[in-house]
């Protein structure tokens, strides 16, 4: 964990709203696991204060380069979308422990469910775990058409299935409606999205292996501030952080 | 001479910067990015007599230039900081300031009691300002008989000096420093963080699960300055300065209003290792000003040229 100053190489609108931004840097030899983040300053300024936690969603080791989607919607994340390349922006990372790869063996089928801006991070699994030899399946959830991305490019990997809240494209609902219809088995289940998405999952495969990536306001990121904690089961005091315990727990680690 | 070295009741600083409580944890998040021997002190998360798990979330919330939380006291309790946390600090050659917090009297004090008597514990922070516990906290510190009440209580138990952080959420500042002092406190930390709120406009529900928390950050600033130059004018004892500090210009500022040492809390979330490029900033700026020793710069915007009160070895 380290901070940087990175340098933008690509920057672009994807969708309604989201965008893929491409950093370079010495940062990235250290970034390994899928689901990792890391905590981006969009100015120097005071405002907006705080950093923003951003999820990997491809790593070029190769190239020295990651790349990360995120959706512009507060200040933070606006001001950032107007960067251009060439510029940098101060990047602390990277945080968090992912997803373990190693919980799918070669050979086996593992499902991977994305929700809206939980999506990104799934790419970099998905890659990982095809190079490794499990097979992959993807079921992705948007809320309508215009904020889909990347279908295309998980369909490199595998099976890629596309639901949408409004049936503007896909499967008209969420993606449960997908699994139920579409999916029949697989050994391992991964998933990051809206805290709805996750709890239903957890629910509807008590007895399998799921991994759950977790999305809270965070301060420091590191595990300092205790602003993004949440509960374990049967406990009025344990707790976990989800900047720096998390954000991937095992389904049944702590409470929804 | 090493001119950021302070001298504070129970408190031979190697230079005056310390990470502020709650913002630090126990240290061993930082501790993984840095050599904690660097910093002057820590000022620990606050501790309670029992474990707290404290609100639930959204805990924080982002403001202009500042931000909003209601952590809400998460601690593992007196035992477990005494059994392990202090211990593992004691690894490092750097005081710690226990931050003591409780609902009622009677915890301050068995806190305060217990908790002084670690052998790296050199001074007590006695939280009677934090806005976000529904007992306790800054109900013990908007009144000013009340707060000297406590001071007198954990000063007669204390193994080590006290000091008292303020609450910024009074209408007079330095009534309640002067009455904190008359008490028997050996200094004051200030300031707390500033109660205030925010409400999501799509939903017209406020942001943080707490509904109010504790404003901090550089939009809190001008306020400390402006407290603690008040304060530092009005009592004898010293004062550690704290509210937006981000920069060695911001500690020179603190300094000017009447510090003798500083805390850094919220740019510790922003840049991680904020308190180490400080103190690596200070000697060059104190050139550029003509300082020859740090001390030289405390109540400077009051003062006129007498000499320093607090000064250092």
């Amino acid at each position: 964990m380290k901070t940087e100053k990175m340098t933008i190489v690509h920057h672009e609108r994807i969708a309604k709203n989201i965008y893929q931004i491409r950093l370079a840097g010495a940062l990235v030899a250290e970034m390994n696991e899928p689901g990792q983040f890391v905590h981006i300053k969009v100015t120097e300024q005071a405002n907006p204060l705080l950093r923003r936690p951003l999820s990997l969603c491809d790593i070029n080791k190769e190239a020295d380069e990651c790349t990360i989607i995120y959706r512009a919607e507060g200040a933070g994340t606006t001001l950032l979308s107007q960067k251009r390349p060439g510029e940098m922006v101060d990047v602390l990372g990277p945080l968090g422990n992912g997803f373990p790869i190693e919980a799918a063996k070669t050979g086996q089928r593992a499902l991977l469910v994305g929700g809206g801006i939980g999506v990104p991070p799934l790419y970099e699994l998905a890659k990982q775990l095809v190079k490794k030899g499990v097979s992959v399946t993807i079921v992705l959830g948007f809320q309508t058409k215009e904020v889909a991305f990347y279908e295309r490019k998980f369909a490199s990997f595998g099976e890629t299935y596309v639901a949408t809240v409004d049936g503007s494209y896909g499967t008209k609902g969420f993606v449960t409606d997908v699994i139920d219809t579409r999916i029949t088995s697989f050994d391992v289940l991964y998933a990051c999205g809206p805290k709805p998405m996750l709890k239903a999952l957890e629910q509807k495969f008590p007895n399998k292996e799921v991994y759950l990536s977790l999305e809270e306001r965070m301060g420091c990121g590191i595990g300092a501030c205790f602003a993004c904690v949440c509960r374990v089961p049967d406990s009025e005091t344990a707790y976990k952080k989800v900047c720096s315990d998390g954000p991937v727990f095992k389904a049944g680690e702590v409470v929804l | 001479m090493n001119r950021l070295a302070v001298e504070l009741p129970g408190l031979s600083l190697k230079n005056p910067v310390m990470p502020a409580s709650g913002c630090f944890g126990f240290g061993r998040e930082y501790a993984k990015l840095y050599d904690l021997n660097v910093l002057g002190a820590i000022m620990i998360k606050a501790t309670t007599l029992e474990p707290r798990f404290g609100n639930p979330t959204p805990r924080v919330a982002e403001t202009p230039s500042g931000m909003l939380n209601a952590i809400g006291l998460q601690n593992p309790g007196l035992e477990k900081v005494m059994e392990e946390e202090l211990p593992w600090l004691a690894q490092y050659d750097v005081p710690i300031i226990a931050n003591v917090a409780g609902s009622t009297m009677e915890d301050y004090v068995e806190v305060a009691k217990h908790i002084s008597k670690a052998p790296n514990v050199h001074a007590l922070e006695l939280n009677i300002s934090c806005p976000n516990v529904k007992k306790g906290g800054i109900a013990f510190g908007t009144v000013p008989e009340v707060a000297a009440e406590l001071t007198k209580l954990v000063k007669e138990v204390s193994e080590v000096p006290v000091y008292v952080k303020l609450s910024p959420n009074v209408t007079n500042i330095v009534e309640m420093a002067k009455a904190i002092e008359a008490a028997g406190a050996d200094g004051l930390t200030m300031i707390n963080t500033l109660l205030g709120m925010r409400i999501d406009v799509k939903t017209a529900e406020p942001i943080l699960a707490n509904r109010t928390g504790g404003l901090s950050g550089p939009a809190i600033k001008p306020i400390a300055i402006r407290m603690i130059y008040e304060v530092s004018q009005a009592v004898s004892i010293p004062i550690i300065g704290m509210g937006g500090i981000q920069s060695a210009e911001d500690v020179i500022e603190f300094f000017y209003a009447g510090a003798s040492a500083v805390a850094v809390g919220t740019a510790n979330f922003i840049d991680p290792f904020v308190c180490p490029n400080i103190i690596a900033e200070l000697p060059a700026l104190l050139d550029e000003l003509g300082f020859d020793h740090i001390s030289e710069c405390t109540g400077r915007s009051w003062k006129k040229g007498g000499p320093t009160v607090y000064c250092g070895a």
